[in-house]
C-alpha cells in the first residue's frame, strides 16, 4: 500500500484574532509537483511552515508518508527550503551543507555523500569552499536550496526559490527541480510567479484568506472557471473616466487599466468595441486568448497574484 | 551534534575580525591600561574592620581595646561573629587572628603582647617597650595605614591620663626627683583628666607613641595583578558570551534558526551547544589574559594552574549562562547590545570589576555578591592571592556553576517562543 507523501486534512491556524489558514486540506501524490499559489498574507508560509513542523495547528492534521508533521521520521524524510537565505554567512558552501546535514543526523560516508550529491546538483562543485558571503544571489539561492536537501529528503518544501534571482540562474533552478522530480522526489513550490507554476507544477492549488479555493491541473483549473470561454484583454488610453464603471456593468474586472472579459465567441469583441466607442471610452489594444493560470487567478481573486 | 554546533561557532569566529579583537585585543588592552595605572593603587576611606587580640589583659591594653571598638572609623572585633543559636565564640588569639587574615575575614589584626600594660607609650625611642603586631592583608593596601594611625589617635584621646604619667616620668629623669608636695599636687591634677571614654576630636599625630611592626602576611611580593586579570577579564567575557548568545538573534533573524529546528536539533540541544561554544570562548580568553598577565606583569600562573582552571571553567560557565539568559530576553541584536552594555557595566562596577569591593561600604559590597564578577574575582583572589587549595574554592565554583545552570533553564523557558508559533 502507498503512503501519500503529503497528507493535509483540514488543518486550522489562527494568530489571535487572526485565521492564517482556515480549513485546508491537499494531498501531494508520489513523485508530483504541487504549486500553491496565493498572494502575500494569503497564508502559504504558515502551510509551509505547519508542514515543516515549525507551527503547530490549531486543527486538523498533517501527515508527511503518513508520519505527523514535526515527528523524527517526517522530519527525516522532508526537506524545508525557506525563502530567506538561512546560511552560515561566514561558513563555505561546503561547510554549511555539513553542518546542516549533521543537525540531519548524517556522519561519515553518508555525510560526504550528501555534500557531494548538494554541490554537484546546484552547480557549486567548484565554489565548494568559498565563504557564503563571497558567492553571487543566484549561487547562494542554490546553496539555500542544497542545504535543505542534503539529507535527501523524499519530499521538498520549496518556498518560493527564485526570490531575487536573474533569469540565468533562475533557470538554473528550474533544472534542480526538474532533476528533483525525476529522482522521485515529490515536490510542493510555492510561487508568485504564473509561469513557474506552468512550467513545473503538475497540480495546483490556489489559496486565498486562508483558504483553498481551486485546486487541480492547469487545464482543470482553466476549464472549471472559463469552460471553453476565452479571455479578452481590453487596453484603455489614459485617464479614461468611468472606465471602470463601464467595466464592472459588463461583467468584467479592471486591473491596472486593463478591463479583464471573457467571452464564449471571439465576435463578441466587436459588441465590446461598439459599446465603448459610444460611451466615449478610447481602446488602444485588445487581446483574444485562451485562459491561463493568471485569468483563473484574477477570475477567482478579484485581483492579481502579486498584489 | 553539540560539536558541529561548537565547530560553526568557531569557524564563524575565525572569520569575524570584528570579533576578534573584542574577544581578545580589546579586553587586553584594557588590562593593561588599568594593571599599569592602578597597579598598588590605594582608595577611599571606609571603615576598616580589625581584629584586636589583647593578650596583655592589663587594665591599661583593655582601656586601648575598648578605646578601639568605640572608634567610629574602625569595625573592630574581639571575637568572630557568633552563629545563630551557638554560644559566644572564643576571643581570637594571636595564631587565629592571623589566619582570619589570611583567608579574608578582615584585612587586618592588632596583637597587643603581653606587658604592654607596664610601658604602654613612648615619647621618642625605646628599644625595650613591647611592641603590638599589626598584622596585614595587603591586597587591601589602605586598610593597615589607616589602622596605624587610627590607633596611635587612640591612644592619645582614649589614654591622656597615662600619657601624662608616662611624660611626668620623662620629667623626673630629666630634672631630678619631685618632691612630696610637687607630687601631690601632680596627683591631684591628673586624677581629673580623663582616663577613658570615646575618643572625640583631637588631631592624628601620626607620631610613634605606640611601638608597631606591620606585618603583611598574606601578600608578599605580590601586587594587584591578579585581581586586574580577573576584575578586567570577567567584565570582556560577559561582553564576548552576550556577543556570543546574540548569534541566536541573527539566526533567528535570518531564517537559520528555523531551519535547524526544523531537522533534528531541538532548541535544549541548540542552547546547550551554543552555552558551550561561549563558555569555550571565554575559558580561552581568561586563559590568554591570564598567560599575558605572567608573561608582562609577572604573574605566578604556572604555580596555581588547578585552582585557575577550577575558577576559569566555573566563570566561563556562568557568563556563558548570561549570554544565553540575554538572547533569549531580547528581540533584536540591538536590543540585546543595548541591555548587555548596560547590565554589564553595573555588574562590572558593583561587582568589583573596575575598583575592589572592599572600597565599597559594606551595603554595597553585600549588593554586590548578587554578580557574577564578585564571585569570580573572589575565586582568583584566593587562588592568586591567598594561595587557597582548590577545595576553599567551593563556595564560588558553586555560586557560579550554580548561576550558569540556573541562567541556561531560564533561557531555556523564554527560548521557547523560538520553537514553535
Amino acid at each position: 500500500m502507498h503512503v501519500a507523501p503529503l497528507q493535509i486534512d483540514a488543518v486550522v491556524k489562527r494568530f489571535g484574532d487572526l485565521t492564517a489558514v482556515a480549513g485546508v486540506s491537499l494531498a501531494v501524490r508520489e513523485r508530483a509537483c504541487l504549486g500553491l499559489l496565493g498572494p502575500n498574507g494569503a497564508g502559504k508560509s504558515t502551510l509551509i511552515r505547519s508542514i515543516a513542523g515549525r507551527v503547530i495547528p490549531d486543527a486538523g492534521s498533517i501527515r508527511v508518508f503518513g508520519e505527523p508533521a514535526g515527528s523524527a521520521a517526517a522530519r527525516a524524510a522532508l526537506g524545508w527550503v525557506p525563502q530567506d537565505l538561512a546560511l552560515y554567512p561566514l561558513l563555505t558552501a561546503r561547510e554549511n551543507l555539513d553542518a546542516f546535514g549533521r543537525y540531519q543526523g548524517l556522519d561519515g560516508k553518508a555525510l560526504r555523500e550528501g555534500i557531494r550529491w548538494c554541490l554537484e546538483w546546484a552547480a557549486l562543485a567548484d565554489r565548494a569552499d568559498a565563504i557564503v558571503k563571497t558567492l553571487s544571489g543566484g549561487m547562494r539561492r542554490r546553496l539555500n536550496m542544497a542545504a535543505g536537501l542534503v539529507h535527501r529528503p523524499r519530499i521538498v518544501l520549496l518556498d518560493e526559490p527564485t526570490v531575487g534571482v536573474d533569469p540565468q540562474s533562475r533557470n538554473r533552478i528550474f533544472e534542480m527541480v526538474e532533476d528533483l522530480r525525476a529522482g522521485g522526489t515529490a515536490v510542493i513550490y510555492t510561487t508568485h510567479y504564473m509561469e513557474e507554476a506552468e512550467r513545473l507544477c503538475d497540480a495546483i492549488a490556489i489559496i486565498d484568506h486562508g483558504q483553498v479555493i481551486a485546486q487541480g491541473s492547469k487545464e482543470e483549473l482553466v476549464e472549471q472557471s472559463f469552460g471553453r470561454r476565452s479571455d479578452v484583454l481590453m487596453h484603455f488610453a489614459a485617464n479614461q473616466q468611468n472606465a471602470a464603471d463601464w467595466v464592472k456593468a459588463r461583467g468584467g474586472l479592471l486591473e491596472g487599466g486593463v478591463a479583464h472579459f471573457t467571452v464564449a465567441q471571439p465576435t463578441e469583441i466587436a459588441g465590446l468595441l461598439d459599446a465603448a466607442a459610444q460611451d466615449g471610452l478610447e481602446v488602444i489594444d485588445v487581446v483574444l486568448r485562451r485562459p491561463n493560470l493568471e485569468s483563473v487567478f484574477l477570475q477567482l481573486t478579484g485581483r492579481e497574484l502579486r498584489q | 551534534m553539540i560539536l558541529a554546533i561548537v565547530r560553526n561557532g568557531f569557524r564563524s569566529l575565525r572569520r569575524d575580525r570584528g570579533a576578534l579583537i573584542l574577544s581578545f585585543i580589546l579586553p587586553i588592552a584594557f588590562f593593561s591600561i588599568f594593571g599599569v595605572i592602578f597597579g598598588g593603587m590605594g582608595g577611599g576611606t571606609p571603615r576598616v574592620s580589625v581584629i584586636v587580640v589583647d593578650e596583655d589583659r592589663s587594665p591599661v591594653s583593655e582601656r586601648l581595646v575598648q578605646a578601639l571598638l568605640k572608634e567610629p572609623s574602625l569595625d573592630a572585633r574581639t571575637h568572630p561573629a557568633a552563629k545563630k543559636g551557638a554560644p559566644a565564640p572564643a576571643d581570637y588569639s594571636a595564631a587565629t587572628a592571623q589566619a582570619a587574615v589570611k583567608r579574608g575575614d578582615a584585612p587586618a589584626a592588632l596583637i597587643i603582647p603581653q606587658g604592654f600594660g607596664a610601658q604602654p607609650i613612648a615619647f621618642g625611642p625605646a628599644a625595650d617597650r613591647p611592641t603590638i603586631q599589626l598584622l596585614h592583608d595587603s591586597s587591601d593596601p589602605v586598610a593597615a595605614q589607616m589602622v596605624a594611625g587610627i590607633l596611635q589617635k587612640t591612644v592619645m584621646t582614649a589614654m591622656p591620663d597615662v600619657m601624662a604619667h608616662i611624660g611626668m616620668q620623662y620629667f623626673e629623669q630629666a630634672s631630678g626627683e619631685l618632691t612630696a608636695e610637687q607630687r601631690k599636687r601632680i596627683e591631684s591634677t591628673m586624677s581629673e583628666i580623663p582616663n577613658g571614654g570615646a575618643p572625640a576630636g583631637g588631631s592624628n599625630s601620626g607620631g610613634s607613641l605606640v611601638a608597631l611592626d606591620i606585618r603583611d602576611v598574606v601578600g608578599e611580593k605580590r601586587s594587584m595583578i591578579s585581581f586586574y586579570a580577573a576584575g578586567i577579564g570577567v567584565m570582556f567575557l560577559l561582553f564576548t558570551a552576550s556577543a556570543a548568545g546574540g548569534s541566536l538573534l541573527d539566526e533567528a533573524e535570518s531564517g537559520a534558526l528555523d531551519r535547524v529546528l526544523s531537522s533534528h536539533v531541538g532548541m535544549t540541544t541548540l542552547l546547550a551547544g551554543k552555552m558551550t561554544y561561549s563558555a569555550l570562548l571565554a575559558f580561552l580568553q581568561l586563559t590568554l589574559m591570564f598567560l599575558w598577565a605572567a608573561a608582562a606583569f609577572h604573574l605566578d600562573l604556572f604555580g596555581h594552574v588547578a585552582g585557575f582552571v577550577v575558577m576559569t571553567a566555573a566563570t566561563a560557565s556562568a557568563v556563558a549562562g548570561f549570554g544565553m539568559l540575554l538572547a533569549s530576553l531580547s528581540r533584536t541584536r540591538a536590543q540585546a547590545g543595548a541591555i548587555s552594555t548596560l547590565l554589564i557595566l553595573t555588574m562590572s562596577a558593583i561587582g568589583g570589576s573596575m575598583f575592589p569591593r572592599y572600597f565599597m561600604p559594606a551595603a554595597m559590597q553585600k549588593v554586590g555578591l548578587i554578580t557574577i564578577n564578585a564571585w569570580a574575582i573572589d575565586g582568583y583572589t584566593k587562588v592568586f592571592w591567598r594561595d587557597e587549595p582548590v577545595t576553599h574554592l567551593a563556595p564560588q565554583v558553586a555560586v557560579l556553576c550554580g548561576a550558569a545552570l540556573g541562567l541556561f533553564l531560564v533561557a531555556r523557558r523564554f527560548a521557547r517562543r523560538w520553537e514553535f508559533s
